[in-house]
């Protein structure tokens, strides 16, 4: 399926903004993700596998409130940064 | 009390004599690092173009075992914490494998969870590639790679009475309680301290396996218990390179000096002026003259401004361990300035005289090549500074 990735995170992606990885959940999705782009995943999930304070994942248009967010074939994952400040 | 505050300190070039070579300093800013390259008189400085544009960089620090190795502690508002490593000087740059991180707790409960890296320190010239880092929320971290992958260190992230000496993040400072100062004692790798905001400063002689506290003299604020380890809020500590018994702090609560085996902090900050007082931030020991250090005041009246008493910016200095202080600010600002130094912000080089650099909340890099008596601005309008660092190459 197809994640789309902030360009906060698109050095890890060589500046990719969407890029393919498979998964039945969000986190699977964001292991393989880690796997091929090593360090991706640490900058938006804590050591406590919980999305990041200013990090929003959407399924389609969907936000998921856990990496347990069940992905079906065909989904669109959304990585969002949210506001953070100035 | 263990040998080890007795034994003399092995002479070095860093520690006898006076550094000759260019002075580089490393700035870490609130969006970025900047890397400042002076020449060798001191005289002539080079603004590098950024580094980490947008990154929140607390700590840019170089390895002296190398003298090429650099690590950064960065994060942005949106993205968790890491460390990139540089092994060419800042050429170029690699993340850590492994940035520091709490242990994933059991499903159901609470785990803690890194903000920012705040604090990185070069371990002992015969442990090469150690580092250690100190992180807010209050977690101690070390490295064996040179910083490529770090794991906690020592009981203490976890250890219960740690925990309510760390206390809560609602505790800490306004952005976020924080382990720093971590000191590795020159004569002996096993020989440590770190200091917590809040949390106190403690000690280890046995390489990090027990550590005890080191609070006895220091103040707390006013109405709390100075036995309660938890209010205590030390600012800064630096332990001085030619007497590592004798170490300065500057605490939210005046400064202070202690002379190993001694577990008693003295208020040398009671000599300050008092219409000045003894708040502030950073603390800065000369390389070689255990006697001389520099502070950096601030208004710590009322609702704690955190800038320059009276928009008059000031470093003081003492040349007898705090048994009196002069005031330095030739070449600053004579009126409405108002900065604040940050604790990681300010720091010495090795040259003689020795020159002396800080950086300031409204992003300008100033330095003195005279040991404070004539200061000169380096360098305006970077983001705020969180941390200077001179690295002399």
């Amino acid at each position: 399926m197809t994640v789309h990735i902030p360009s906060p995170l698109r050095s890890y992606t060589k500046e990719k903004s969407a890029v393919e990885a498979e998964g039945i959940t969000v986190a699977e999705v964001l292991s393989a993700l880690d796997h091929r782009y090593p360090g991706l995943r640490f900058r938006i999930i804590t050591e406590q596998d919980t999305i990041r304070k200013h990090i929003r994942i959407f399924v389609n248009e969907t936000q998921a409130q856990t990496l347990k967010t069940p992905l079906r074939p065909g989904d669109e994952v959304y990585i969002i940064c949210a506001l953070s400040g100035g | 009390m263990s040998d080890r505050h007795r034994a003399p300190v092995k002479p070095t070039t860093t520690t006898r004599t006076s550094a000759t070579g260019p002075v580089t300093l490393l700035i870490g800013t609130r969006k970025g690092a900047f890397i400042v390259r002076g020449d060798r008189s001191r005289r002539t400085w080079k603004l590098s173009a950024p580094m980490f544009l947008g990154h929140i960089v607390h700590h840019v620090v170089l390895d002296p075992r190398d003298r090429r190795t650099l690590l950064a502690a960065a994060r942005t508002g949106h993205l968790g914490p890491t460390v990139f490593r540089s092994t060419d000087f800042g050429k170029t740059w690699k993340e850590a494998r492994n940035p520091p991180a709490f242990p994933k707790v059991p499903e159901g409960q609470k785990g803690r969870v890194v903000d920012h890296v705040f604090w990185l320190t070069p371990g002992h010239a015969s442990e090469p590639n150690v580092w250690y880092a100190g992180t807010s929320p209050q977690g101690l971290f070390r490295s064996a790679d040179g910083g490529v992958t770090w794991e906690p260190f020592s009981y203490i992230n976890d250890n219960p009475q740690y925990r309510e000496w760390m206390g809560t993040v609602q505790d800490g400072t306004p952005d976020g309680p924080k382990l720093h100062s971590i000191i590795v004692d020159p004569r002996d790798h096993a020989h440590l301290y770190f200091a917590m905001s809040g949390g106190g400063v403690h000690e280890s002689v046995d390489g990090g396996k027990s550590f005890t506290t080191l609070v006895q003299g220091l103040e707390v604020v006013d109405g709390f218990d100075p036995a309660t380890v938890t209010f205590h809020d030390p600012h800064c500590v630096r332990l001085c390179p030619r007497n590592p018994d004798r170490l300065y702090q500057q605490n939210h609560c005046g400064i202070y000096r202690i002379d190993r085996p001694s577990y008693q902090w003295v208020r040398i900050g009671r000599n300050m002026p008092k219409k000045i007082g003894d708040i502030g931030f950073p603390m800065v020991v000369h390389p070689r003259d255990p006697d001389t250090a520099w502070v950096f005041p601030m208004d710590g009246s009322t609702v704690w401004p955190r800038v320059s008493q009276g928009g008059k910016p000031a470093a003081y200095v003492t040349k007898n361990a705090g048994k009196s202080w002069v005031r330095l600010d030739k070449g600053f600002p004579r009126s409405d300035a108002w900065w604040t130094v940050k604790r990681q912000a300010m720091t010495a080089d090795a040259h003689e005289p020795v020159g002396l650099y800080f950086g300031t909340t409204g992003g300008e890099v100033w330095a003195s090549r005279t040991g404070g008596a004539r200061w000169d601005c380096l360098t305006r309008h970077l983001p705020e500074i969180y941390s200077v660092e001179a690295a002399e190459l």
